[in-house]
């Protein structure tokens, strides 16, 4: 193994990043167009170094690798990084999207550009930190850490209402976690540490599981989101500049799905097996409500948020199953995810910087003049309902695959939502794409940029390759999810 | 004789404090005077670093590790705020020489109170730090609002300090001892009389400390006393009156801490809770700071109720991590202000970015500290109360007070929204005050750093509370 610390230079590419972005003046237009090369050179930087981490990363092995452990605050809380098959992708989808969302923003934000981009590079340490951290105090601090530039680019990049959602979006998710603190804060007084690698072995009792596993729960359910505490999440979609919508629909929720397979699962077993009928009573629900609510959207960007709230349920579904298709099917449910509604959330962006409006009733009729982007915007459409050959169906096919072992009713109800979601998604497409092109303003829409293209293309070429070849994807994340459900089973026996 | 060396801190700065009383009179320049206060305070720092750790005048004053750091916390307190005063004298209308010389006494009475280990000591103590405090909230003579603060802070601290005398009184007449030490040993559990004393000691202290149902002078002289006066309230009394506090309740009353606990839960939770609905609704900057201050003490209270190492350990590093956020809030406060002055309402700020992008992210981020939000330094003051708490089996204690910072969060929060989300103001005047970003910077860089490297604070306080426990 290389002795280079990996993991701590893609954390702190950024913060160093913000320090040459002080440096930089932002007085005039060309000054702020410098300042978005400078950041999307970094953030590209630190993608490429998260590639190497793909080819020096082994296989075969199912523990945690590129570790790095420094004493920290005191006995028991260290800086400990390290990532293994579950989190690896993760990592990458983040360093992936943050180029992207700031090459999305090139020409969408005209003031307080370089605070934006401060912000971005900011969001982009603590989410890679969330990934990385094996330590449950730098974990926290990671996790809420995101809040802060998350609320300054709803709040002040945002739509009209951008206020209320960002004010919303804070306290929700703060309310949420501060229990999850209370938690860490109980596991390390009674273990005397907060390592992630000890705790994985370390058997609570079963009372104590319960109450923690709840004070997981809430962080994470707010999070994730689950009903019926997803409200946050629409507005706070409907708000954000469609950069701020990627990352929250990319990365910020998958934040919790890690989190119910690292820590819920892996530290309370018998607990999360105690709450999995719950949890597979609200993601059903989730699935079908959500995906009823999105049928009756007049703003793309909500009905694509509702849709978000639909596909996580199945992802919890999936994790709670404690199989091994199950947690891969979630995992790659997450990812999928993380890449088809980014390019959703893009493809509102783009039809947005054109006509300023994300009513649906707007438009019609695209692909007249937009048939490059007819075919992008179709492409992640059949994704996100599913369409076997792309990245959605391997997915959800494993999650809908290990829940038919578990329990028949759930897998009738949530196999409901892949129907539901093949109307809402269709039906979408259809009034914004298909039609005759009636509506006056609509004769000036031009199709993609060049720009734009360089975005969709990477998102194109994963969305159909995950879809026609996941094995790959499988053989990084098969063996520590081997690992996991070995582990539990062994706790659970 | 020898046991004035003990104190030879004090006496030297009362030695200053006349000197300067006397050439004030005649030298008319302020600046220098104040240079020489702050130049004499480090001299003091120095002083109390080189002390030897022993107990003067028959145990009644003790230099231990605990005096020690609070000292050192009060003496920084004290610099700042006259930093801040030498930056604002002209504008504020408080061009007066008494103002370093009335910190100056101040301070001497500050540390009184943190070495005092007996009930004589400790009201002596506290009474030259009110006096002087009380003239330093109407130091600004011809605006209404200060003369108001300063017969206000007046009245209710008389009042409080006849409370806290009556307690002594009780506590001499039911132990027979004024000593601190003496108590503990000569006390008797099951006598009345001196919980009553102890209810009207912990009454007068809360005064002291703004906490619950106590603080109703808090707001007031906040808002009416000048800036850098304000300043110094928030930074040094606090600190002073909760060292005392806790010499009082641990080394006199340890044994009976059943009692005094409950008041000490209730003062802290209603201070948290009130202070995270009150503030809410504020309008002036220096009354939303002022609840923000009752509010932060709620918490450090939290880490005296637990009576455990782990609690006094947290409540010194809350203390530490609250004095540099509010040395950051404050030169803030001072920094910002147009050609008509300064000004205080929070509507002020609206859309300040616009102009100030670096000066306003700095004050985001402090605020973002102040609602205890990961990773800066207030998280870690608020985390190691709840670890104490939870270590204590007070799991509630940190329910209520993770609610009461969730609440507290949204005042915070508004700030950020009017300097960032709303439609600017008329500029402020350009960082003129080269003397003010000595305070900031340091400060709001120390409190965004803060994660990477807390032991040293951490060290500081198990060193500070050894001689307690």
């Amino acid at each position: 193994m290389s002795e280079i610390p990996i993991l701590s230079i893609l954390i702190f590419i950024p913060v160093v990043g913000i320090f040459f972005m002080l440096l930089i003046r932002n007085n005039d237009d060309q000054s702020s167009q410098n300042l978005k090369h400078t950041a999307l050179w970094i953030t590209f930087l630190n993608f490429i170094i998260s590639l190497s981490l793909l080819f020096s990363f082994d296989l075969n092995n199912p523990d945690f690798q590129f570790v790095e452990k420094y004493a920290w605050i005191e006995s028991g809380i260290s800086y400990h990084l390290g990532i293994d098959g579950v989190s690896i992708l993760f990592v990458i989808l983040t360093t992936m999207l943050v180029p992207i969302c700031i090459l999305a923003s090139y020409e969408s934000i005209k003031f307080s550009v370089k605070e934006y981009l401060i912000s971005f590079l900011a969001l982009e340490t603590f989410m890679i930190g969330v990934f990385c951290s094996l330590d449950l105090v730098l974990f926290y601090l990671f996790f809420e850490g995101g809040l802060i530039p998350m609320f300054l680019i709803i709040g002040i990049w945002g739509g009209e209402r951008r206020v209320y959602s960002t004010f919303k979006f804070f306290l929700y998710t703060l309310a949420g976690s501060v229990f999850m603190l209370l938690a860490i804060i109980y596991i390390f007084i009674s273990t005397g540490t907060t390592d992630v690698e000890t705790l994985l072995v370390y058997n609570f009792t079963t009372n104590e599981q319960l109450i923690l596993w709840i004070a997981f729960f809430t962080s994470f359910m707010v999070k994730i989101p689950m009903w019926p505490f997803h409200t946050w999440l629409p507005d706070a979609h409907v708000e954000a500049p469609t950069a701020g919508s990627v990352i929250l629909a990319g990365v910020l929720l998958k934040m919790a799905g890690y989190g119910f397979i690292r820590f819920s699962i892996g530290f309370f077993p018998d607990a999360s097996e105690f709450f999995a009928p719950f949890i597979f009573s609200l993601s059903v629900i989730a699935i079908i409500v959500t995906s009823l609510i999105a049928l009756v959207q007049e703003d793309m960007k909500k009905l694509i948020a509702y849709s978000s709230v639909a596909h996580m349920g199945f992802v919890t579904l999936g994790i709670f199953t404690f199989t091994v298709q199950g947690i891969e099917g979630g995992i790659i449910q997450m990812i999928s995810h993380g890449i088809v509604s980014a390019a959703l959330f893009l493809c509102v962006g783009v039809v947005y910087d054109r006509l300023h409006t994300r009513e649906i009733a707007r438009y019609g009729g695209l692909v007249s003049k937009m048939p490059f982007y007819s075919f992008s915007f179709m492409i992640f459409i059949l994704a996100s309902l599913g369409l076997p050959g792309t990245s959605g169906f391997v997915g959800e096919f494993l999650v809908l695959l290990s829940i038919f072992t578990v329990n028949t009713y759930f897998a009738i109800f949530a196999t409901t939502g892949v129907v539901l979601a093949a109307t809402y998604s269709l039906w979408l497409y259809r009034r914004i794409i298909f039609g005759a092109l009636i509506k006056d303003d609509l004769s000036e829409m031009f199709d993609l940029t060049r720009r734009e293209i360089i975005i969709f293309l990477p998102l194109i070429i994963l969305t159909v390759f995950i879809g026609l070849y996941p094995k790959p994807i499988i053989n990084i994340i098969e063996p520590s999810t081997e690992k996991i459900v070995n582990q539990i089973k062994m706790k659970l026996d | 004789m020898q046991n004035l060396v003990f104190i030879l801190p004090e006496i030297f700065l009362f030695i200053v404090a006349t000197v300067l009383l006397v050439t004030g009179l005649f030298l008319k320049n302020i600046k220098l005077i104040n240079l020489l206060t702050i130049f004499s305070l480090l001299v003091v720092v120095i002083l109390i670093l080189n002390q030897p750790f022993q107990s003067a005048f028959l145990n009644s004053f003790v230099v231990d590790e605990f005096s020690l750091v609070l000292k050192i916390m009060i003496l920084i307190g004290s610099i700042a705020s006259l930093i801040m005063f030498v930056s604002s004298k002209d504008d504020l209308n408080i061009n007066i020489y008494e103002f370093p010389i009335l910190i100056i006494f101040s301070t001497i009475g500050m540390m009184v109170m943190v070495s005092a280990n007996d009930l004589l000591a400790m009201f002596i103590g506290l009474e030259l730090q009110s006096l002087s405090l009380y003239v330093l909230a109407a130091l600004n003579r011809n605006s209404l609002l200060s003369s108001e603060a300063g017969i206000k802070y007046f009245i209710l601290g008389a009042l409080s300090s006849g409370l806290l005398l009556f307690g002594i009184s009780y506590i001499y007449g039911f132990s027979g001892n004024t000593n601190f030490n003496l108590i503990a040993v000569n006390i008797n559990p099951e006598s009345l009389g001196l919980i009553i004393g102890i209810v009207f000691v912990l009454a007068g202290l809360a005064f002291k400390v703004s906490a619950v149902p106590f603080h109703m002078w808090t707001p007031d002289v906040y808002q009416g006393a000048p800036t850098p006066i304000t300043g110094f309230f928030a930074l040094a009394p606090k600190i002073a009156a909760m060292g005392l506090l806790v010499r009082f309740l641990f080394n006199s009353f340890g044994e009976i801490y059943i009692d005094w606990q409950q008041i000490i839960l209730f003062i802290s939770i209603a201070s948290m809770m009130l202070a995270a609905f009150a503030a809410i609704a504020q309008t002036n900057l220096k009354r939303l700071m002022a609840y923000s201050s009752i509010g932060h003490i709620g918490y450090a209270l939290i880490g005296v109720a637990c009576f455990t190492d782990e609690g006094l350990r947290s409540l010194l590093i809350y203390l530490m991590i609250y004095l540099i956020m509010n040395i950051a809030v404050f030169a803030f406060l001072l920094s910002l202000k147009r050609n008509d002055g300064y000004f205080e309402s929070i509507s002020d700020l609206s859309g300040m970015h616009k102009n100030h992008p670096l000066r306003t992210m700095l004050i985001a981020l402090i605020m973002f500290s102040l609602a205890g939000i990961p990773p800066l330094a207030g998280f870690f003051g608020k985390f190691y109360i709840f670890v104490a708490a939870i270590e204590s089996e007070m799991l509630f204690l940190a329910i209520i007070g993770v609610i009461a910072s969730v609440i507290s969060a949204f005042y915070y929060l508004r700030i950020v929204k009017i300097m960032y989300f709303d439609e600017p103001k008329e500029e402020f005047d350009g960082s003129s005050i080269k003397s003010l970003n000595l305070l900031y910077y340091p400060s709001s860089i120390l409190i965004i750093i803060f994660f990477i490297y807390p032991s040293p604070v951490i060290n500081i306080s198990e060193y500070a509370i050894q001689s307690i426990i």
